[in-house]
């Protein structure tokens, strides 16, 4: 049994730095970083994130779920000698050197107020609650932010000509980190415009299924009742015995 | 580093083993190895963190005391207040409200809806998060929902498959709220607006889930989770429920009788404390997967950090099934910047399977969780065919391309953009080439133990989602994680608006703190144990060294 625990040592011991902090003394290769302007040496292989919790930040805004998909981490960030303003999740992305950032704490957009039961399947949802998205200029700028690299522009378009089902389509993989609305020179809230989008396509666009009103019929008469109550109140050894004869569903 | 050759984002040594798995996936395309049996199970989890010596430590003192649990969970449990109760001023209350819920995932906002239905007011809700309402796990949440709703799949199927999945130490009452309620639930989400995979007929897609004995995974593209929690949290905004962000709650208050009675919450930014009084209380605080058991990495949010235990614990809630912890077989193990991050079980269920350093699949890939994750152990640690990456970790590969060789071109873009997305961001294309994996910690099983309605053994007191305890006994089924949060969190908020109707609000005190200390002093705990933890520590160690506090 002594091999197991001499296992579990070794296991942490590969992720130590990922899980109490970097060790000066494991790095090898560096990159300067410009965080607000200021200057911080931070190792090669690091994330914004990480990065910037290396040098000594302790993140309370633009830090969320570490991994892509909560938005919280908007970042803007300029390569040395480059005039142009990138963005990118802080979470997702790896240092540069000469990397000069800033992250999005929170962004004071618009969203609307609306009962979803009571809105038209149309256009009108739109116009009704974001009726600047008939400013939209074509200039792409917002899917030129986009850190998921959707094609925002387009799913305004779709808005603009009522098309729900590409709506959704289009706008789905967005975590709503808010870059798009920032940018945009027409002051659409791109994200938000996307979401009551997906959610009218969502209930109007695409039906229950049968078979799941088939399933709340038969909840409702209650079928399964017995059944379950007998589940409930069988044995340990009882309950093994069933779940051993379960027959696994084909594939075909 | 720069010595280093990389082909499509893999350094050399480890695209000499990609080679190998590319070469056999024709020939492993059909051969799947078998499920295994009850004992042949028994004997790969010896090997699981849970089960492998160490670990663990009995708790001092509490209404677990004797318990073992993991034992940074056990230092927080055992831990002093942050707060001095003499530098706060519970008379005066910032907040009055039938219903305070703590957390806001999946299940507190749930909760705040389904209290809203059920009448209370929306201005007698308030919402508290630690960080914005969105931070949580639910949001991260990949492969799909369980939901037992085709003629095949009875409720009563669901209910064996989570109960033999949890090793039978499931509260069988719980367990069947959790499949009853689960068609429900799709209605619910179906009527605000989530907009699920569906087959050009209607009907859902619904896939595989490890441990399943059907098909019972309700998915959204690989983003479940995130679509779930976005249309509740508008739905919540656009009802006007009040919330407060950044703000978590750092004690609970109670009673003479020991009721809870509200919360002392703390401004992170300004550091300025806040009073909540509320008749009823509904903590849906998640889990704790920033205490990384063990040393292992995780897939949990930046706030999972136990913080709903500790209050809970401290108010003298009964915990069950604190001992066990969810590794999930797949986390990323390359490149070093995601190495933890989740790789959705749904990648398995598409015929995904976990290969060897040689090539060969070693288990079949839908076991549930906890022996499939103790398999890849094995294969990487006892029976030494990993793969070990520059930064030291070892790991097998998940054979992504044969989800396309499976389903045809063009299947994993339409069904795994999040993943795909994930691993092009560091040159990766999984159509093409496998992923390195190794598992992470993902879940807490156990947690406040509580009735159907989410009710605990404290009057005021109602949880639901990770930090509940019954549903998934030693181990949780994929897909019945968002459904518990959903499940529960809906029955908490409706179960505590129907307590505020007749109750009133309570005196606030921190009578339960000032026990809880006397015990702490009488089992010799260190006083400089303060808890909640509220964040992980990650800042690096030299610029740690050099902190000096001004204010």
């Amino acid at each position: 049994m002594s091999e197991s625990k001499t296992m579990m040592e070794k296991i942490s011991e590969s992720t130590r730095s990922l899980t109490t902090g970097v060790d000066t003394r494991d790095v090898e290769h560096w990159v300067t970083i410009y965080i607000m302007g200021r200057g911080y040496s931070v190792p090669a292989d690091l994330t914004i994130m990480t990065a910037m919790e290396f040098a000594g930040y302790k993140l309370i805004r633009s830090c969320g779920c570490r991994q892509g998909f909560c938005g919280a981490c908007a970042t803007i960030f300029r390569r040395e000698g480059q005039y142009k303003l990138e963005s990118a999740l802080a979470c997702q992305t790896r240092v540069e050197d000469g990397m000069c950032l800033v992250q999005i704490p929170f962004s004071p957009a618009e969203a609307a107020y609306y009962d979803i039961a009571a809105e038209s399947y149309d256009y009108s949802v739109f116009s009704k609650h974001y009726p600047e998205v008939a400013r939209c200029v074509s200039c792409n700028t917002c899917t030129k932010a986009c850190p998921q690299d959707l094609e925002v522009m387009d799913y305004i378009q779709s808005a603009i000509k009522g098309d729900f089902e590409s709506l959704a389509e289009q706008s789905f993989d967005c975590i709503q980190c808010g870059l798009c609305a920032l940018r945009c020179p027409a002051e659409i809230v791109q994200y938000n415009v996307g979401h009551l989008g997906r959610r009218m396509f969502g209930r109007y666009g695409s039906p229950e299924p049968e078979h799941l009103k088939t399933r709340l019929a038969e909840m409702e008469r209650g079928e399964f009742s017995s059944v379950l109550d007998a589940l409930v109140g069988a044995s340990t050894e009882k309950l093994k015995e069933l779940y051993a004869a379960r027959v696994r569903e084909s594939d075909e | 580093m720069s010595e280093v050759k990389y082909i499509g984002g893999y350094p050399e040594h480890m695209r000499q083993s990609i080679e190998i798995v590319n070469r056999s996936r024709a020939r492993r395309k059909d051969a799947v190895p078998a499920a295994m049996s009850a004992e042949q199970r028994e004997e790969t989890l010896q090997v699981h963190p849970d089960y492998a010596p160490g670990g663990k430590r009995e708790l001092k003192i509490g209404p677990n005391k004797g318990d073992p649990v993991p034992v940074p969970v056990a230092d927080l449990l055992e831990s002093y207040p942050l707060i001095d109760e003499t530098e706060i001023d519970l008379s005066v209350a910032d907040h009055e409200v039938d219903v305070m819920i703590i957390g806001g995932g999946l299940a507190g906002t749930a909760a705040a809806l389904l209290a809203q239905d059920q009448g209370v007011e929306r201005e007698k809700i308030l919402l508290i998060n630690k960080l914005r309402h969105g931070d949580c796990n639910s949001i991260m949440a990949e492969g799909g929902t369980q939901a037992a709703d085709r003629p095949i799949d009875p409720p009563d199927r669901h209910f064996l498959d989570t109960i033999g999945g949890g090793h039978y130490a499931n509260k069988p009452e719980v367990v069947r709220a959790l499949v009853e309620d689960a068609p429900l639930v799709m209605h619910w989400l179906e009527e605000l607006g989530v907009v699920f995979d569906k087959r050009d007929n209607g009907d859902y897609v619904e896939n595989w889930g490890g441990g399943t004995s059907a098909r019972r995974m309700h998915s959204c593209r690989d983003y479940t989770g995130l679509e779930e929690f976005r249309v509740l949290r508008d739905e919540f905004r656009a009802r006007r429920i009040p919330s407060i962000e950044h703000s978590p709650a750092i004690e609970l208050t109670t009673d003479e009788s020991g009721r809870v009675t509200g919360a002392v919450l703390y401004n992170l930014e300004t550091g300025a404390y806040q009073v909540v009084s509320a008749k009823a209380t509904v903590l849906a605080t998640g889990g704790f997967g920033r205490l990384h058991i063990r040393g292992f990495p995780t897939t949990n949010h930046y706030g999972a950090t136990a913080d709903g235990l500790v209050l809970a614990y401290r108010a003298g809630a009964k915990l069950r099934d604190a001992d066990t912890v969810q590794y999930h077989p797949t986390g990323a193990a390359y490149p070093v910047q995601i190495v933890g991050f989740l790789l959705t079980e749904k990648l398995r269920s598409a015929g995904a399977q976990p290969i060897n350093k040689d090539g060969e699949a070693f288990v079949f890939p839908l076991e549930p969780r906890d022996v499939e994750a103790s398999a890849i152990i094995r294969e990487c640690y006892v029976r030494e065919n990993g793969i070990t990456t520059p930064s030291g970790l070892r790991g097998v590969w998940l054979d992504t391309p044969l989800i396309d060789a499976i389903h045809g071109e063009g299947y994993i873009d339409r069904a795994f953009p999040a993943m795909k997305r994930m691993y092009a961001r560091f040159d990766i294309d999984i159509t093409v080439d496998p992923v390195l994996i190794f598992p992470t910690l993902h879940y807490q099983n156990g947690g406040v133990e509580t009735d159907p309605d989410g009710a605990t053994n404290i009057e005021g007191l109602w949880v639901a989602g990770e930090v509940s305890g019954g549903i998934h006994g030693k181990n949780r089924l994929m897909g019945n994680s968002t459904l518990g949060t959903m499940v529960f969190g809906r029955r908490a908020g409706a179960a505590a608006a129907a307590y505020v109707k007749s109750a009133d609000a309570g005196e606030r005190t921190f009578r339960h703190v000032e026990q809880f200390v006397e015990l702490l002093k009488g089992a010799g705990v260190d006083s400089s144990r303060r808890a909640p933890m509220l964040l992980p520590e990650y800042r690096g160690k030299a610029s740690l060294a050099r902190m000096i506090d001004v204010w």
